[in-house]
């Protein structure tokens, strides 16, 4: 197993955001994460990704544990993620954001640098601009902040990819993408997977999430109510109760 | 040392009066306002136009300074931090904008009354002195501190309990949320101001009649007490303000009357002493509910 | 060459004071380019000018030695001052470091052996106008180039999004940290030589006053690049120069300068050019000072 979590838990006051929740998650697949509003995933993700520390429980990582760990580190570990809401550096261009995305893969350059020939980036930046172009986006000298939603979206996504992952975490990102783009996304995913990346996906869109994963978990109130291939999760009465019991209470 | 304790509620006093306004601002609108010691000395100013031009007697020029300084908080408001405000620009820049706005006030008024000490007319305040046992008071200082304790309860009264109040608070909650409501955003921006700067203004002429002394740059010292103030109360918060005022007050004085003469100089490393710890240690403050370190 | 020479007799302290001030400038910079507003830099000035004319008046440690200890001391101060503020952010940060101002210039007015209020006098005058446009040059070419390393992106990242910045593997507080205690030194050194240019430094030297004038050289000049700060203080203190005639005005117009800048070019003066580049005011406006 690439990642496991054993019975994690996080309170925030009163509520148990994430509940003794236990995750397997093998190496070169898409797993999805669903659940209705509210359900704990966006929490759960800020626990793997060590933005938010377990109250109980413990993580695994490629064989190491690494609860409580800083997200840089985990970062340098080969966790790579990106947000809900799109953090994009904004002041800075597509090409700057994905070569800080690099950051822990690379050497600090800031005395070779002294040197006015000292050290050479060019490789980084070929590199960079090759993920760029992977993901549609032309254009590295535009400021962040001037994207398109969509390519802000994809932007993001390559400069989690900068840091060579192992493990690549997508927090909605088809969200506000039309159905090619988000077609689009599918490839991508798949192609990676390929490649050796495992990915986690949280996602409302169902469709793309069934059409895309190997597996499934499905939160609900902080607990895993259910796991397995998507024709299984289709098929789980907890999981449909979950959902229309959500729509009848919305 | 009934003396001394006060001194000490006449001095707490003072700094709760220039630190509400300034908490006030920066609760609502998450702005440290630099300018807010340039409102502390115009309103001192303010009183001693009015007596020395129109002979008002003290009380009355207490009420033009509150006025007239309310009204120049509003266009400090509109030239200062509005134009930042509609760009979205984040609270440091309207810190750094009051600023320019502090040096250029206080530059004028050097300009018109010179930098050194000016005094209120002969006569013009009210000199009585109330002998309590051994001890000997300044009956000024008492009003003072009567008007000031009057002052800040009015201004609970219209923060809790008036429909102003809670346009108010709905804006330090959430300003985009409390325009849907129907807040009138800009009313109560500019209301906080009136209130804001009104406020420092008479604390301003207060404590020019007390110490029958001001100066342009009379505001300055205070700013950094009033930094203490806040940060031991709890950032933004108003009752928070005033404990943290009279803490200081007492605080200061019995260092003035404890330490020995040659180190009477660390009273005011012992204010931002104080700061210093309460930022690193809890950095809530006393009465703070607010995450601290939000941005 | 001869009129060069005359307008450097005539002028010899204010282009001394305006390396001094760009020098201060940048040392500010460091952590304004990382995103935090720190107004400590006048604490380190008053310990490095302190620290070097102490060492050299009463041990008779040489002058370019008590530059480098007045420096190393300001970084050791640093260095657990900033462990304890950079849990703090925005305007928490900067009143903390204000109180660290404050308190150190408190305990320079009350030591004796720091001189209380007369403060230091007699401190011979040393620095030469070469000390103060190399110690400049150096300061300003390394920045530069640390700018576009791998580091320079850490700072400029965290000042976008500090948590998207954890994320890519960046160690915020270890970052912080750098800019803080770099920053420190090179207000230091600057403060050192300040001692002894002026033959005598007093603890009202390095008040807030002076904290904030050292802000506000960094942020009329610009933060988005390196001759920002050169730009602001230059201007800044040769604008007193330049405006004698109006002297009862200058602090009006430098105050005015202060708001037209942070309201109509958030990004400072050194924008100006890029202004005329793209002529849209939003465009560069997008990240503001801090």
């Amino acid at each position: 197993m690439l990642l496991e979590c054993s019975g994690i838990s996080k309170r925030f006051g009163g509520v148990h955001a994430v509940a003794e929740v236990d995750l397997a998650i093998a190496p070169q697949q898409v797993f999805g994460l669903i659940g209705p509003n509210g359900a704990g995933k966006t929490t759960l993700v800020n626990l793997i990704s060590g933005h938010l520390r377990v109250d109980s429980g413990a993580i695994r990582f490629a064989g190491a544990d690494v609860t409580g760990l800083a997200p840089h580190t985990l970062t340098a570990r080969g966790i790579a993620r990106t947000f809900q809401g799109v953090r994009l550096f904004k002041g800075l261009t597509a090409l700057e954001n994905v070569l800080v995305g690099g950051h822990a893969r690379m050497h600090s350059d800031a005395l070779r640098r002294l040197w006015p020939r000292g050290a050479s980036d060019r490789s980084d930046r070929e590199r960079a601009v090759q993920l760029l172009e992977r993901l549609g986006l032309s254009r590295p000298d535009a400021l962040a902040g001037g994207l398109a939603y969509g390519d802000q979206r994809r932007l993001e996504i390559a400069r989690a990819l900068a840091s060579d992952p192992r493990l690549l975490i997508l927090d909605e990102p088809a969200a506000g993408m039309n159905p090619a783009e988000s077609a689009r996304l599918r490839e991508l995913m798949r192609a990676l997977v390929t490649e050796g990346l495992t990915i986690v996906l949280i996602e409302h869109d169902v469709r793309l999430v069934m059409g895309t994963c190997e597996r499934v978990a499905v939160l609900n109130f902080g607990r895993k109510i259910a796991e397995g291939t998507p024709p299984e999760i289709q098929a789980s009465p907890a999981v449909r109760e979950a959902y229309l019991g959500s729509e009848y209470a919305a | 040392m009934a003396e001394q304790l006060y001194n000490a509620i006449f001095v707490g006093s003072i700094y709760a009066l220039f630190a509400v306004g300034f908490a006030l601002v920066f609760s609502v609108l998450d702005i440290l306002n630099l300018a807010h010691p340039v409102v502390f000395m115009l309103g001192a100013f303010v009183a001693l136009f009015f007596m020395s031009t129109f002979g008002l007697p003290a009380a009355l020029a207490a009420v033009a300074a509150f006025a007239v300084t309310g009204m120049f908080g509003i266009f400090l408001d509109r030239v200062a931090f509005a134009p930042l405000r509609r760009r979205g620009a984040p609270p440091l820049s309207a810190m750094i904008s009051s600023l320019g706005f502090a040096i250029v006030v206080i530059r004028l008024m050097e300009l018109r009354y010179g930098p050194d000490l000016v005094s209120y007319p002969a006569g013009s305040l009210p000199q009585t002195v109330l002998q309590i046992g051994d001890a000997r008071l300044d009956g000024l200082r008492l009003l003072i501190i009567g008007l000031a304790i009057v002052l800040m309860v009015g201004l609970t009264y219209v923060v809790r309990a008036t429909q102003l109040g809670r346009d108010i608070r709905a804006l330090a909650e959430n300003p985009r949320a409390a325009r849907l409501l129907g807040v009138d955003v800009d009313r109560a921006i500019a209301a906080t101001f009136f209130i804001s700067s009104g406020l420092g203004g008479v604390a301003g002429a207060l404590l020019g009649f007390a110490y029958n002394a001001i100066y342009p740059q009379m505001g300055t010292p205070y700013e950094l007490k009033a930094f203490t103030v806040m940060v031991v109360g709890g950032m933004g918060s108003l009752p928070g303000a005033v404990l943290g005022a009279y803490i200081l007050g007492i605080g200061e004085i019995a260092a003035l009357v404890f330490l020995p003469a040659e180190l009477a100089e660390l009273r005011d490393a012992l204010a931002f002493g104080l700061l210093f710890l309460v930022l690193v240690i809890r950095p809530r403050g006393l009465l703070g509910h607010r995450v601290a370190d939000r941005a | 060459m001869d009129a060069l020479a005359d307008f450097l007799r005539v002028y010899q302290t204010t282009v001394g004071v305006i390396g001094i001030n760009a020098l201060l400038a940048l040392s500010v910079w460091l952590t304004l380019y990382a995103g935090q507003l720190t107004l400590g830099n006048a604490a380190f000035m008053a310990i490095g000018a302190y620290g070097s004319a102490l060492l050299g008046m009463r041990m008779g440690v040489p002058f370019p030695l008590g530059l480098t200890l007045g420096a190393l001391l300001a970084a050791a101060l640093a260095l657990p001052l900033g462990l304890a503020v950079f849990r703090l952010r925005g305007v928490y940060l900067a009143i903390a470091t204000i109180g660290f101002g404050e308190v150190l210039r408190v305990v320079l007015l009350t030591v004796p052996f720091t001189g209380k209020a007369l403060g230091l006098n007699g401190i011979p005058a040393i620095t030469e106008l070469w000390h103060i446009y190399l110690s400049l040059a150096v300061v300003a070419y390394v920045l530069w180039r640390v700018q576009g390393s791998t580091v320079g992106r850490a700072w400029a990242a965290i000042r976008e999004d500090e948590i998207a910045a954890a994320s890519q593997g960046i160690a915020i507080r270890r970052y912080k940290l750098a800019a803080f205690v770099a920053g420190a030194a090179i207000a230091a050194w600057a403060g050192g030589l300040s001692a002894h240019l002026n033959f005598s430094i007093e603890p009202g030297d390095f008040g807030f006053t002076r904290a904030v004038q050292i802000l506000v050289f960094a942020v009329v000049g610009g933060t988005p690049s390196v001759a920002g700060p050169i730009v602001g203080a230059t201007l800044l203190t040769a604008l007193p120069e330049v405006l004698r005639p109006l002297k009862e005005y200058r602090d009006i117009f430098a105050g005015l300068i202060l708001m037209g800048v942070i309201i109509y070019l958030p990004r400072g003066l050194v924008t100006l050019a890029e202004l005329r580049k793209t002529r849209r005011l939003q465009e560069i406006g997008v990240a503001d000072v801090a």
